[in-house]
C-alpha cells in the first residue's frame, strides 16, 4: 500500500518476515512487526517464543545476513553489522543484565564511550554537567557522582535509560526492565517511559508481566513459536484473549496416555525457602510438595521464577542457606552438599548442558561415569571394564547414536549430550530424578524420544520432578502440575484440571483457586 | 565435492588436534632437537656419559612435572615450586649437618614439602585467593625461609648416603631388571586398557598394540645399554622412572585421577557430580608439595651442597614442560608422560646448550621463548572453524 520511497508516510520501525535459524532449531519465522513514532509497543510471548531472538536481531547482535527478511526504518532498509551500527541508527537496548561498569560513577556510565574530551583527556566537568543535564532532563533523582553498585537495581536501569539518551535514540527497547524492580521503582520507571514517548521515542516493550503491559501500551505484538500471530492496538485486546493467544496451539498430542498409578511418597519437602545471600531477597519462600514413586511431577512458571533455584536448593547445590526439610522415602535428610543428595537417591538432569552437566572435552565414558566412580572402582582403582560397559550398556538403553564411548562429548548433537547427562544420573541409581530444561535445544525429533523415556523411567518406578518452560511439555507429561511465581507455588493442578490458560495465570501472578 | 573437502579439512584439523599427533609431534620435537645439538656438538650429545648427565639432570624437572601436570589438570598452577626446592634440601641439609642420619632428613624434607603444599591448597581451596597469588606469595616467602635458615650459607652434604641418592649409578644387572619391570607395567597398563576397550567392541588391531608396545620397550631398553656403557643408569633417573610411572597410574586409572580431570574441565559439573572440589585442590597441592619434597633432596644431593637459592626458576621449567608435554592451563587436559616428555625437552635445552657454552643470558631468552612458543602453539590447534 505504501511505495518504499514514500519515507515520510513510512513507520518508524519495519520488521519484515524475519526468520532465524540456530543449529538444529528453527527460532523465529516470520515475525513482523511495525512500530510508528511515539508509540509504547508491547511485545508479549511465551519462554522461548522468540522474543530475545527479534530484539538481537534489531539491535545487530546477530548481523545481517545471519537472519532472514528485512528492517527498515523510514522505510530504508537497514543492514546492521553489529550493535554500533544500530546504535548509531538509534536504536538503544536496555538489557535484563544490565551492561553497566559497576565501579564506574553513574556520571562515567551515562557517557561511558560518548565522553566529552580535549586531545585524549577527560574534561570531568562537563562530564558531570552533561550527565547532570541528562538526568534533569528525565526528571529523575539519581547521584550522578555515586559509584553504579551503590545504586539500587532500579536506579541502575534508569541510569541506563540515561545512557541511551546521550545518543539520538530514536527506539528505545527495554527488556524485562521490571523484573527485578520494586513498586515504586516501577512507577518512577514508568513516567520516565511516558515522558519519551512524549517525545516522539518509540519504546519497544518485552514483558512477562501483562498488568503494566495493558496499562502502558498503545498496541500489543503477540509471539508465539518464533512467529508474530498477532498485532493490534491494546484497546482491542484483553488479558485473556492474550494469553489465550501466547498459548493457543493446539496441543500436539504426540504424549502417549499413560495409567498413572503412583505408589508410596518418594520425595517431600516442607516449607523450603531461600535468600540470596547478596541481596537478601527472598528466592524462594515456603514451598511445599511431595512427589511419589512413578509419578511424574511438572514444575510450569516463566523465567526467573526460581524454578532452577529451587531444584538447585534441594540438591544441596544452592548459593545462600536453605530452610526447612526434606524427607526421602519419609525419612528426614539433612542434604548440604550434592554428595549428600546423591547417597539419598537424587539424580539432577541440569539445565544448560555445556556449563553445567558436561565436560565437553572429555569422552562419554568418563563423562557418564563422573557422578558414579564409586560404583565402578575397587579400593579407589578404576575398573574400566566395568566402566566401560556401564556407560555401553545406558547409552544402548538411552538408544543414544554415537557408536562410540570414546568419543569427546564436544562433538555430540543436543539431543545426544542431553542423553549422555541423562545417562550419568541414571548411573547413580537414582529414586528421585529431578529434570531441568531436559529439552532445550534439543530437536524436534530426539524431543519426541525424550518424552518416550522419561514416561518409562517413571513406569519403571522412578518419581520425577520436571521443570520445563515448554507449557505443551510440562502439560503432556505430567502427572500433576505446579506453578510458580516469584519463589512461591502460586498453583497446583492434577493433570486432569491442567490447562494451559490456568497455567499461564498463574504464572504471571494472577489469583486463581487452587484446584483439586 | 564441496562437502566433502570441508569435511576433509575437517577432519585434519581434528587429527592435527588429537591427542595422538600431539605426542607423536612432541616426540619428534624432541628427537629434532637432540639431532641438532648432536650435531652442534660434534657428537658429543648423545655420547653415554653426557646422556648419563642429561638424565640426571631431567630427574629434578621431572619429578616436579608429575605433580605440576596434576596441578594444571585440575585447572591450577603452582608458581613456587622452585623455592620448595630450595627449602626442603636447605633444611634437609641442616639436619644431616647437625649429625643425624640420612633417612631423618628425607622425612624432614618431604614433611616440609606436604606441609608447604598444604597451606597454599588450603589457602587457594577453603580462603579462594587465586593460586597465581598464593603461589606467587609462596615464591617469595619459602625462598625468604630458606635464606633465613641457611643465614645465606651454603651447606655441604657430607652424608655418603645422601650423596649417593643423587650422584651413584645402579648396577648394570639392577638397571636391566628395572627396565623390564618398567616395560612389564607399561605392557600391563597398556593390556587392561585394551581389553577394557573390547567390551565395546573396540578391537584395536595387533599391529598398532605391537607399535606402541614395541617403540616404549625399545626406548627404555637402549636408554639402559647406553647407560650400562658409562656407569650405569643414575639413581635419580631411577626415582623419576617409578615417580612417573605410579603419576600415570594414578592420573590414568584411579577414581581420584578422574575427579582431577572432571575438575579442570568444568568446575561446576563436577560439583554437580558430587565430587568436593576443594578437597581435590587441596589434596594436588599435597602431592606437589611433597614432589617438591623428594626434588629438592635429589638436586642437594647431586649438587652435593644446598645453597639458600638452589631450584632457582625451576617452576619455569616445570610449567613449560608440562605445557610441552599437551597440558592445558584452562584445566582438564594434560598426561604425565606428556610432561615426561616435556621435562627432557627443556632438560635436553639447558645441557646443550651448556655443552656449547652458549651464554647464560642467551639460554635464558631461549627458554622463556620456548614456553610461550608452546603456548601459542596449543592456542592455535585449539582454535575451532
Amino acid at each position: 500500500m505504501i511505495a518504499p520511497d514514500e519515507s515520510d508516510s513510512a513507520p518508524l520501525l519495519e520488521m519484515l518476515h524475519i526468520g532465524k535459524s540456530f543449529p538444529g532449531v528453527r527460532a523465529l519465522q516470520a515475525v513482523n512487526l511495525q512500530v510508528q513514532a511515539g508509540e509504547f509497543h508491547s511485545i508479549v510471548g511465551e519462554n522461548g517464543a522468540g522474543k530475545s531472538t527479534l530484539i538481537k536481531i534489531l539491535s545487530g547482535v546477530y548481523p545481517a545476513g545471519d537472519y532472514e527478511g528485512e528492517i527498515r526504518l523510514k522505510g530504508a532498509v537497514q543492514r546492521f553489522r553489529n550493535v554500533r551500527d544500530s546504535e548509531a541508527a538509534g536504536i538503544a537496548v536496555v538489557h535484563q543484565e544490565l551492561a553497566l561498569v559497576p565501579e564506574m560513577s553513574a556520571a562515567e556510565n551515562i557517557l561511558l564511550g560518548n565522553e566529552p574530551r580535549r586531545g585524549g583527556a577527560v574534561r570531568w566537568k562537563a562530564l558531570y554537567h552533561h550527565a547532570q543535564e541528562v538526568v534533569s532532563r528525565l526528571k529523575i533523582n539519581i547521584n550522578i557522582y555515586a559509584p553504579v553498585r551503590t545504586l539500587g537495581v532500579g536506579q541502575r536501569q534508569l541510569v541506563a535509560i540515561a545512557r541511551s539518551l546521550t545518543r539520538e535514540t530514536r527506539i528505545l527497547i527495554l527488556d524485562e526492565p521490571t523484573a527485578a524492580l520494586t513498586e515504586s521503582e516501577s512507577a518512577t520507571l514508568f513516567e520516565v517511559l511516558r515522558a519519551l514517548r512524549s517525545r516522539g521515542v518509540a519504546v519497544v516493550y518485552i514483558s512477562h508481566r501483562l498488568a503494566e503491559v495493558f496499562q502502558l501500551s498503545d498496541r500489543i505484538t503477540v509471539l508465539r513459536d518464533g512467529a508474530s500471530v498477532h498485532s493490534a492496538a491494546t484497546a482491542e485486546l484483553n488479558e485473556a484473549k492474550v494469553i489465550s493467544l501466547m498459548v493457543g496451539r493446539d496441543l500436539n498430542r504426540s504424549f502417549a496416555a499413560r495409567a498413572c498409578d503412583p505408589g508410596a511418597t518418594a520425595l517431600e519437602v516442607r516449607d523450603i525457602s531461600l535468600r540470596d545471600p547478596s541481596t537478601g531477597v527472598a528466592v524462594l519462600d515456603g514451598i511445599n510438595f511431595s512427589v511419589r514413586k512413578g509419578e511424574i511431577l511438572g514444575i510450569a512458571g516463566l523465567v526467573g521464577a526460581g524454578r532452577s533455584e529451587l531444584l538447585m536448593a534441594l540438591f544441596g547445590a544452592a548459593t545462600g542457606g536453605r530452610r526447612g526439610e526434606i524427607l526421602v522415602a519419609g525419612k528426614r535428610v539433612a542434604i548440604h552438599k550434592p554428595a549428600d543428595a546423591i547417597r539419598c537417591g537424587i539424580g539432577f538432569v541440569t539445565e544448560d548442558r555445556r556449563q553445567y552437566g558436561l565436560v565437553l572435552g572429555d569422552d562419554l565414558v568418563r563423562n557418564t561415569n563422573m557422578a558414579s566412580f564409586g560404583r565402578c572402582s575397587r579400593a579407589t582403582v578404576m575398573d574400566e571394564r566395568a566402566e566401560i560397559s556401564a556407560t555401553v550398556r545406558t547409552m544402548k538403553e538411552l538408544r543414544t547414536k554415537p557408536a562410540s564411548p570414546f568419543v569427546a562429548a564436544r562433538t555430540l548433537s543436543g539431543g545426544n549430550q542431553q542423553k549422555i547427562v541423562l545417562a550419568k544420573w541414571l548411573l547413580t541409581a537414582p529414586k528421585v530424578l529431578f529434570l531441568d530444561e531436559p529439552t532445550r535445544g534439543v530437536d524436534v525429533g530426539a524431543r519426541q524420544e525424550f518424552y518416550r523415556l522419561i514416561t518409562e523411567l517413571a513406569e519403571q518406578g522412578l518419581a520425577i520432578v520436571l521443570v520445563s518452560s515448554e507449557l505443551e511439555e510440562v502439560l503432556g507429561l505430567s502427572d500433576r502440575v505446579l506453578v510458580m511465581h516469584r519463589g512461591r507455588i502460586t498453583g497446583d493442578f492434577p493433570r486432569k484440571h491442567a490447562t494451559s490458560e490456568r497455567i499461564m495465570a498463574c504464572a504471571i501472578g494472577q489469583a486463581q483457586e487452587l484446584a483439586g | 565435492m564441496m562437502a566433502s573437502e570441508t569435511l576433509g579439512n575437517f577432519r585434519v584439523r581434528r587429527i592435527l588436534s588429537g591427542p595422538l599427533v600431539r605426542s607423536y609431534m612432541m616426540i619428534v620435537a624432541l628427537v629434532a632437537v637432540w639431532i641438532a645439538f648432536q650435531i652442534a656438538t660434534d657428537g658429543i650429545f648423545l655420547e653415554p656419559r653426557n646422556l648419563s648427565n642429561l638424565l640426571r639432570q631431567t630427574a629434578v624437572t621431572g619429578i616436579l612435572s608429575v605433580g605440576m601436570v596434576a596441578v594444571i589438570i585440575s585447572g591450577q598452577i603452582d608458581l613456587s615450586v622452585g623455592s620448595m626446592v630450595g627449602l626442603t634440601g636447605m633444611l634437609a641439609a641442616l639436619v644431616q649437618a647437625s649429625n643425624h642420619n640420612f633417612i631423618f632428613s628425607l622425612l624432614v624434607a618431604l614433611g616440609m614439602g606436604l606441609l608447604l603444599g598444604a597451606v597454599q591448597g588450603v589457602l587457594v581451596a577453603y580462603m579462594e585467593i587465586p593460586a597465581f597469588i598464593v603461589t606467587l606469595g609462596g615464591l617469595l616467602a619459602w625462598r625468604g625461609i630458606t635464606k633465613g635458615i641457611s643465614a645465606g650459607n651454603t651447606i655441604p652434604i657430607l652424608n655418603e648416603t645422601f650423596q649417593h641418592v643423587g650422584q651413584s649409578y645402579i648396577p648394570p644387572l639392577m638397571g636391566f631388571l628395572i627396565a623390564a619391570f618398567a616395560v612389564a607395567s607399561i605392557v600391563w597398563a597398556r593390556l587392561r586398557r585394551t581389553s577394557a576397550r573390547s567390551v565395546a567392541g573396540v578391537e584395536v588391531s595387533r599391529a598398532a598394540n605391537l607399535a606402541q608396545l614395541a617403540l616404549p620397550a625399545v626406548v627404555i631398553f637402549a636408554a639402559v645399554i647406553v647407560l650400562n656403557k658409562y656407569a650405569g643408569v643414575p639413581v635419580p633417573a631411577v626415582v623419576l622412572l617409578v615417580i612417573t610411572l605410579l603419576g600415570g597410574f594414578v592420573l590414568q586409572n584411579t577414581v581420584f585421577g578422574r575427579y582431577l580431570y572432571a575438575v579442570g574441565g568444568n568446575a561446576e559439573a563436577a560439583r554437580l557430580s558430587g565430587i568436593n572440589l576443594r578437597r581435590h585442590t587441596v589434596a594436588v597441592f599435597c602431592i606437589l608439595g611433597l614432589l617438591a619434597g623428594i626434588a629438592g633432596i635429589i638436586y642437594t644431593a647431586r649438587v652435593g651442597s644446598a645453597s639458600p637459592d638452589a631450584g632457582l626458576l625451576l617452576e619455569l621449567d616445570a610449567i613449560a614442560a608440562c605445557v610441552i608435554g599437551g597440558a592445558s592451563l584452562v584445566g582438564g587436559r594434560g598426561t604425565v608422560f606428556g610432561a615426561f616428555v616435556g621435562a627432557l625437552f627443556m632438560a635436553s635445552l639447558d645441557n646443550g646448550m651448556s655443552l656449547k657454552n652458549v651464554p647464560d643470558f642467551i639460554q635464558d631468552i631461549v627458554k622463556g621463548g620456548v614456553l610461550v612458543a608452546a603456548v601459542g602453539l596449543d592456542m592455535i590447534g585449539r582454535r575451532r572453524p
